[in-house]
């Protein structure tokens, strides 16, 4: 990897949010096909710090840098310009009602990239295909379960050919025997190099493929390592301790099992 | 009962169907400008600018809140009054009704967009937006196919209304389907038979609209977006 040359670098970002301080000087940087994991409880940033790196949340301060050129969340080509480069994925999928599973992955590639309609429509049904959802191209959102929409919106944002994925908590509004195509895809993203940031609880999943988990808690990230060091046994870790808690919480099951190698 | 049926068939209906004529040339271009006009001002009352939400606030509250024969008088007795750089406007009666009528009409309208955009999740919007739309192409191809499908039913009520109130045309001398039987109706003496005959008449606008409205509604259902059936 190419240390020298982040994808993706922020720098003293501060967010408030009515009276809160919600993200703390933040600053982190990614490598292309660096895989980075955000873990904390609730309320601790993880979303705002996302939605600061595509502008959804505009920094109070700090700065962005996007393969080494500087955005600003005030010009307007900026924004429109880093939204297109940098892809995102919502927990509750965000799909846009009134349009078909092929029009949700095409509307973007029409209207942002300016493809002509055929090519359009070529390469969303190859993204379609890749989150093997080619046969659900003409359903509506309300006649897709949840791990189908989620897998939609994943080729809706890879239709766009994002330099770094935004992924929050993607399956948490997912029932449990419906999480596991969604994990496959971003394993398989994950395979392939796709540059990713990820806020997740499915902790002992993003172990096996994270270069890096960062910790955050009242907006700020209070620790970060590869998982191997944050977990290691006996480790008494802030990471280790949130882990454990999760844990006891879901009754050890599939975390467990994952955990021995 | 065969004389009455006689004085409605030579004299009462063919009255009515060219008055139904001067109604619907009222009511047909109303209806289209009054909906378009309620769309651009519902939206930019919610995402416009601050001073052209503004504008439009003070535009809405004016056309709700005084009496459309007010409103009918000001264009048609009091606008030829008022100069602007030298030239006055006079308008002819259809005129008058038909800018009357759009205006006050696309006020309602604009109240039952603003409540559809209002309830479109913000979720959608922040979708739209992290793909690199811009705000106009988010609100285009994103908020309003779904918020227009949402107040189309109120808005149909509001077009159903506007059919009634077009009969307030006759007060400025608009020989619409009222016009014609108040005319009839001050000649014959006869209240009874032009009134119901009259009433009649507006009662099958009022169906022919909501088949129209009914078809609208079917054709542009999706699934996720459906009116509840019975």
């Amino acid at each position: 990897m190419n240390q020298e040359h982040p994808i993706l670098r922020v720098e003293g970002i501060h967010k408030t949010l009515g009276e809160q301080l919600v993200l703390d000087d933040i600053s982190l940087s990614v490598n292309k096909g660096e895989v980075k994991i955000l873990i904390g409880p609730s309320g601790s940033g993880k979303s705002t710090l996302l939605q600061c790196l595509n502008f959804l949340h505009t920094p109070d301060r700090g700065r962005l840098w996007l393969e080494g050129r500087e955005f600003k969340a005030s010009g307007k080509r900026d924004l429109c310009s880093l939204r297109q480069q940098v892809g995102m994925i919502f927990q509750d999928f965000n799909l846009f009602d009134h349009l078909t599973a092929l029009e949700n992955v095409r509307i973007a590639l029409v209207k942002v990239k300016k493809l002509p309609a055929s090519q359009a429509n070529r390469r969303a049904k190859e993204e379609l295909a890749r989150v093997g959802l080619a046969d659900k191209a003409a359903l509506y959102p309300a006649q897709l379960s949840g791990g189908q929409k989620q897998r939609v919106s994943m080729a809706r944002a890879l239709a766009m050919d994002p330099k770094i994925l935004l992924l929050d908590e993607p399956t948490s509004a997912l029932d449990p025997e419906l999480i596991g195509e969604v994990l496959a895809v971003i394993r398989f993203l994950a395979s392939t190099g796709m540059t990713m940031i990820m806020a997740t609880h499915q902790i002992a999943f993003s172990a096996t493929m994270a270069h890096e988990f960062l910790f955050m808690e009242k907006g700020r990230i209070v620790e970060r390592g590869s998982p191997s060091v944050l977990l290691a046994a006996g480790a008494t870790t802030r990471t280790m301790a949130f882990c454990a808690k999760i844990n006891e919480l879901s009754g050890d099951l599939g975390t467990a099992k994952n955990q021995t190698p | 009962m065969s004389e009455y049926w006689r004085f409605l068939q030579d004299v009462v209906i063919p009255a009515l169907n060219q008055g139904l004529w001067v109604s619907t040339l009222l009511i047909v271009p109303s209806a289209l400008m009054g909906l378009l006009l309620g769309i651009v001002v519902g939206a930019l009352r919610v995402y416009g600018p601050a001073p052209l939400r503004k504008v439009n606030e003070a535009y809405v509250s004016i056309f709700r809140g005084t009496p459309l024969v007010v409103q009918l008088f000001f264009w048609y007795f009091a606008l030829p009054h008022i100069q602007i750089m030298g030239a006055r406007l006079v308008l002819s009666p259809m005129a008058a009704a038909i800018l009357g009528f759009s205006l006050c009409s696309a006020a309602y309208h604009s109240e039952y967009i603003r409540g559809a955009l209002l309830s479109i999740r913000q979720g959608q919007i922040n979708a739209a937006q992290a793909l690199g739309m811009t705000k106009v192409q988010t609100i285009i191809s994103v908020i309003l196919p779904q918020a227009l499908r949402r107040a189309l039913p109120g808005c149909g009520n509001e077009i159903i209304y506007l059919i009634k109130y077009s009969s307030l045309a006759s007060i400025i001398t608009v020989s619409d389907l009222t016009g014609i039987g108040r005319t009839i109706a001050k000649q014959t003496w006869r209240n009874i038979e032009v009134f119901a005959a009259l009433g009649i008449y507006y009662l099958l606008l009022v169906t022919v609209a909501t088949l129209i409205l009914r078809w609208v509604e079917l054709r542009i259902s999706l699934p996720g977006f459906e009116q509840a059936k019975n």
